[in-house]
């Protein structure tokens, strides 16, 4: 009788499929050690180059690049200091917009900006990565707030022309960076 | 055996047949290049997801069956993901969260489900490749008709006259179902054809 209930375990199904579904767990897990550790470290050099490349694109005379904490200390030819370089990320219209920001040493104006993740509307709020806005924000004053405009050129110094039809992209651009410059300025002092 | 390749291409093509995996289908097609590296990566979880099902389908509790595909179809995903991270950077960024979603891809737990469980390896493999190469062909003639009106380009090449006015609403998702649309109808009209003949 004790026999028989114990055979009767032993061919339960609940104990087969937890046997089943451990062992496929472990497998499985096993495998992903060995891809995790193999794409890993590629995966973080393909993201430091493609933030070397957007710093080398704002600064093309670029000769050194030195990371402090968060902040990237670009240095010329002959070791001058060219000018920083920052991440800053927030919410665009669709997802999160990663930008890379280039300031001038006296913080005072921007160098550039580079669009390093986005998932903005393609053709729309996609333009953002375009030059053409991009370059709205070449020697751009950030003593004050940066502000946009639509529909006309902008006229004040820290204006900017949001794109037509990406209101949103373009105000989140703008937003996030003003956020950050906040932030360096209040460390600043 | 070939019949079992040739079905996922034409007669139950996953996309303009049985209609499934339309997320994906709609969403990265805004590129030709997009699309093709969306099949590849489904086409490559379609195949090695059956062959494994197919291998240990005699050992699977009927009750447990739909998570264990699942766990090996994730596993699959998630080995896919990294690969493209790893060495196709800007693609993957590109298909953001497109490529973790194949998990819930419909098209590869129907294989596994209708077809990979209960026949052998080789024909599970034919099935699991014929779907996923008709898969992959479909999104890329989507992308491609798409670029080229949204865009002017096909694969990055410039193939419209210069002045050519892009068409926006082909890169948005309205233009996806529109052309999306169509191409079913041409299908089937193709399809019509050829059973009178």
């Amino acid at each position: 009788m004790e026999n028989k209930s114990k055979k009767n375990i032993l061919n339960n199904s609940v104990v087969r499929m937890i046997g089943a579904l451990t062992i496929v767990g472990i497998i499985s897990g096993a495998i992903l050690v060995f891809v995790y550790k193999y794409a890993t470290p590629r995966i973080e050099n393909n993201i430091k180059a493609a933030t070397n490349r957007a710093i080398e694109n704002i600064f093309p005379d670029a000769q050194n690049v030195q990371k402090e904490k968060d902040i990237y200390k670009v240095t010329g030819k002959d070791g001058n200091l060219m000018g920083y370089a920052f991440t800053a990320e927030g919410n665009g219209y669709q997802g999160t917009i990663k930008l890379l920001v280039g300031i001038d040493p006296e913080i005072s104006a921007i160098q550039g900006i580079e669009i390093l993740e986005s998932q903005e509307t393609p053709g729309l709020g996609a333009e953002i990565s375009g030059n053409k806005f991009k370059k709205q924000f070449k020697n751009l004053s950030v003593s004050e707030v940066i502000t946009y405009v639509k529909n006309k050129k902008p006229e004040k110094p820290g204006e900017i022309e949001a794109i037509a039809g990406a209101t949103i992209s373009s105000r989140a651009v703008v937003s996030i960076i003003n956020k950050k410059m906040e932030e360096i300025k209040r460390q600043r002092l | 055996m070939t019949k079992d390749f040739i079905r996922g291409l034409w007669k139950e093509n996953p996309v303009f047949v049985q209609v499934l995996g339309m997320c994906p289908t709609l969403a990265v097609t805004t590129k030709a290049l997009f699309g093709l590296s969306m099949g590849l990566a489904t086409t490559f979880v379609v195949v090695s997801s059956s062959v494994v099902i197919s291998v240990i389908r005699k050992c699977v509790p009927e009750q447990v069956r739909i998570p264990m595909f699942t766990v090996v179809i994730a596993t699959f995903v998630t080995v896919a993901d990294y690969m493209l991270k790893a060495n196709f950077f800007e693609i993957s960024k590109a298909l953001g969260p497109y490529i973790p979603l194949i998990v819930v891809n419909c098209v590869i737990l129907g294989r596994a489900e209708a077809f990979a469980s209960k026949h052998n390896v080789m024909r599970s493999f034919l099935d699991a490749l014929g779907m996923g190469v008709g898969f992959t062909c479909a999104l890329v003639v989507l992308g491609a008709v798409r670029e080229i009106l949204g865009g002017g380009t096909l694969f990055g090449y410039r193939v419209m006259w210069e002045g050519f006015t892009s068409w926006i609403i082909m890169i948005l998702p309205a233009g996806a179902f529109i052309t999306l649309g169509l191409l079913v109808g041409a299908f089937n009209m193709a399809d019509k054809r050829m059973k009178e003949k």
